[in-house]
């Protein structure tokens, strides 16, 4: 008995709550895209360095409040900083929009030149972000590490395994769940909302019952920078920041966003959890959790590790091919076929 | 040739020969020589995505699996590690091979409930016997002097073989993403062929069994003699004085000059192969398919077939540029890939170029190339410029100097947006 429960609570620990943490900010990361995907009708490539970006300013942000001392107490400053950081993303967004992207809108290019056109905008967003921080590891994360730390929790349960809890962990999570229901209301409570959710069902009907498609875009992209900025702060508070390794989250974005089913905010919701899960559980050693699960003679000798971890690309890679080969439009119906 | 071609396509050689003058000759035959593989890698994407619209970003893959054939092919065999696992690793990779197509054998020969539960069953149990016949020959390959070789090394055959070779790898990569990404949506492609990219790298730096991973293949062999060679060869110090050189000059001048013709062969018979299928019945097959697939499917075409067919073509050729490219090198380090240098660099070249006309995506190769090699020098010397009124050692003034080598990014991106705003058809359009 105790065994099964040393057995869980490992498991909690290195499997459960880091997938989870991952999981809601691949699904906040994914919500952006699949928002883009569903009113403005193109992958964005350029998301991964957006996200760079808005977490880039959050980072400034906090360095200037550290300095001035201003701070949250046992909560990061850069919850603090977060509107800085969702105002500097959505500026640049906005400019972006203006610049650039509206033009091919009034031309109604083909998606894919639309695709072209952001990877474009993905360099000059990398450059810009590494011609002002660099790009080297930055860490902003302050206030207090952990909640319970593994030693605190085996001193109050007695038990041989720890359970830690790390604020930035937990800070994901409530973050994650106040913004996902902010936006599910938004989209279907509000009369913008409701208007964009009809832009994106049918472009020519939401035009003809007088749906203004610029003020919609605007909307959209306001709310990507907010979700992409919220997205990289999780993330670098719960890692660290750095612009390359945004960019390379844009692979389990996608992943999340077309498993879950481009377009469908539910589906890149379900789809960002799916992914996490697999990553973290295929890579992760499952040799201590078995000892404690199986009976003595069924115990493993070798790690038990499915994948090393520099693989975790290709099992969101791996999830990828499955549902385009089984089940191309996603688990949730998404529109793209 | 059009007189507009021949302008554009002189500039350019004005440009190399100008840094020939200016510079040295050393870097203009580096700029000429990594300009003809670029322009080949062009020339590939050019076929997907000038020919038939197909949007592939994973080039660095394609790249990367020339690098890999150019070790298998040329590096010499590790005997000792062979003898301690050498088979069991083959051993594994057939368990592997046979445990997937097994799968897909009993998903084509099954039906209803049973056949998911048969296959999941095939694939998890035969994943734990390809992991234990597999790690254990790993593990013996990668014990033997892991600082020298630790990897079972190649075949010894002469490093050219290893071209077509790169050129077959990387086309069987691409049947396998082009078998489940094309036919659905164009973007999904574009994910696909990113996700290859990341794990090709991905396994290229961890399996050191194969590559030696971070710790790099160093001493390639090479198609043309060494440097030092040249020097101790009287016949050669002899004619190196007659033009005037000092022997170590005029070595490693010769050696590059071989590099740059070997290059330009190859360029000139791909591109000679790529204007012929441009203009023959094929090549028109394929621009119908690209400007309304609805329209030539009803006249009959797999539109599908033709697209697997032709992102095959061009992913081979980038494959053999990724081929020739670690051969000039030397050397393959396998952390040095990175998409926004392979991938995205060789998108630049051929819409600046041209997308859908060959010597566009060539001319945008040579001219890219030169670019990215010369906004460093452009660069700094402009930062200078703006930061000469800075008082010294101020902060921002170190801060600019510093972020210099990132100005290449934004270069590359602005040239992007404006050549495809202003001018989406590119220097030498399609005709």
């Amino acid at each position: 008995m105790m065994d099964l429960l040393n057995g869980l609570i490992t498991l909690a620990n290195f499997v459960l709550i880091p997938a989870l943490a991952y999981g809601s900010q691949l699904a906040l990361g994914a919500l952006g895209v699949t928002l883009i995907y569903g009113i403005l009708r193109f992958s964005n490539f350029a998301h991964g360095d957006t996200m760079a970006f808005g977490t880039m300013v959050v980072v400034l942000v906090t360095w200037a409040m550290q300095a001035a001392g201003i701070s949250l107490g046992p909560l990061p400053t850069a919850l603090l900083a977060l509107p800085f950081g969702i105002a500097g993303a959505a500026a640049m967004v906005l400019l972006t929009d203006r610049a650039v992207y509206r033009f091919y809108r009034a031309q109604k290019a083909k998606p894919v030149i639309l695709v072209i056109v952001s990877m474009g905008v993905m360099f000059i967003y990398n450059g810009v972000t590494r011609f002002i921080i660099g790009p080297e590891d930055q860490r902003f994360a302050d206030g207090e590490r952990f909640i319970i730390s593994a030693r605190d929790f085996k001193a109050m349960t007695g038990l041989d395994e720890g359970l830690a809890i790390k604020s930035t962990q937990a800070i994901t999570l409530v973050t994650a769940v106040v913004v996902v229901a902010l936006l599910f209301w938004f989209l279907n409570r509000t009369r913008t909302g409701k208007s964009m959710r009809a832009y994106s069902d049918n472009e020519d009907l939401a035009l003809l019952s007088g749906i203004n498609p610029e003020r919609v875009v605007l909307v959209t992209w306001l709310l990507v920078a907010a979700l992409a900025t919220v997205a990289g702060t999780l993330y670098g508070l719960d890692k660290s920041f750095k612009p390359f390794t945004y960019f390379q989250l844009l692979l389990p974005i996608f992943a999340s966003a077309i498993v879950g089913g481009l377009g469908s905010p539910v589906g890149a919701i379900a789809g960002g959890f799916v992914i996490a899960f697999s990553e973290v559980g295929i890579t992760y050693a499952w040799k201590k959790v078995l000892v404690y699960m199986m009976p003595g003679p069924l115990e493993p000798d070798g790690l038990v590790q499915l994948l090393s971890t520099e693989y975790k690309f290709a099992v969101s890679f791996m999830i990828l091919l499955i549902v385009l080969l089984f089940r191309p439009t996603g688990l949730f119906r998404g529109k793209s076929v | 040739m059009t007189s507009r071609e021949i302008i554009l396509f002189a500039v350019v050689a004005l440009l190399i020969l100008g840094s020939g003058f200016l510079q040295s000759w050393n870097t203009a035959l580096l700029i000429l020589n990594m300009g003809l593989i670029s322009a080949i890698m062009s020339l590939g994407v050019n076929l997907q995505w000038g020919f038939a619209g197909l949007f592939n970003v994973g080039i660095m893959g394609f790249v990367a699996l020339g690098g890999l054939a150019t070790v298998l092919v040329s590096a010499p065999p590790v005997a000792e590690a062979w003898a301690a696992g050498g088979l069991r690793v083959l051993g594994g990779l057939l368990v592997g091979a046979g445990v997937i197509a097994a799968a897909v054998i009993a998903w084509g020969r099954l039906a209803g409930r049973l056949r998911g539960l048969v296959v999941f069953v095939l694939i998890v149990a035969g994943f734990f016997i390809f992991r234990a016949v597999f790690d254990a020959g790993v593990d013996a390959v990668e014990a033997i002097s892991p600082a020298t070789t630790g990897y079972l090394g190649g075949l010894g055959l002469p490093v050219l073989i290893a071209w077509p070779v790169g050129g077959l790898l990387a086309a069987g990569a691409a049947w396998l993403i082009g078998k489940t990404a094309l036919g659905l949506r164009s973007d999904y492609l574009a994910i696909a062929t990113l996700g290859i990219a990341e794990i090709v790298i991905a396994i290229m730096k961890n399996e050191d069994w194969l590559t030696r991973g971070v710790k790099n293949v160093i001493g390639l062999p090479r198609p043309l003699p060494y440097e030092i060679d040249l020097q101790n060869d009287p016949g050669f110090v002899e004619r190196a004085a007659g033009f005037g050189l000092d022997p170590t000059t005029a070595s490693t001048l010769f050696v590059k000059l071989g590099y740059g013709a070997l290059f330009a062969a190859v360029l000139v018979v791909l591109l000679t192969l790529s204007q012929l299928a441009l203009r023959s019945p094929w090549g028109r097959m394929m621009r119908a398919i690209r400007d309304n697939e609805t329209a030539a499917r009803a006249m009959g075409k797999d539109v599908t077939g033709r697209h697997l067919q032709i992102f095959i073509l061009g992913s081979a050729i980038c494959g053999i540029a990724g081929a020739m490219m670690t051969t000039l090198d030397g050397q393959l380090t396998p952390s040095s890939y990175q998409p926004l240098r392979y991938t995205f660099l060789v998108w630049v070249m051929v819409i600046v170029g041209g997308s859908g006309n060959n010597l566009g995506a060539v001319l945008g190769g040579f001219l890219i190339w030169f670019l990215w090699v010369e906004v460093e020098p452009i660069g700094s010397a402009l930062m200078g410029l703006i930061t000469a009124g800075m008082s010294d050692g101020s902060w921002l003034k170190g801060h600019l100097l510093d972020s210099v080598a990132h100005m290449r990014l934004l270069t590359m991106g602005l040239i992007l947006l404006l050549v495809l705003r202003f001018s989406p058809r590119g220097l030498l359009p399609e005709r």
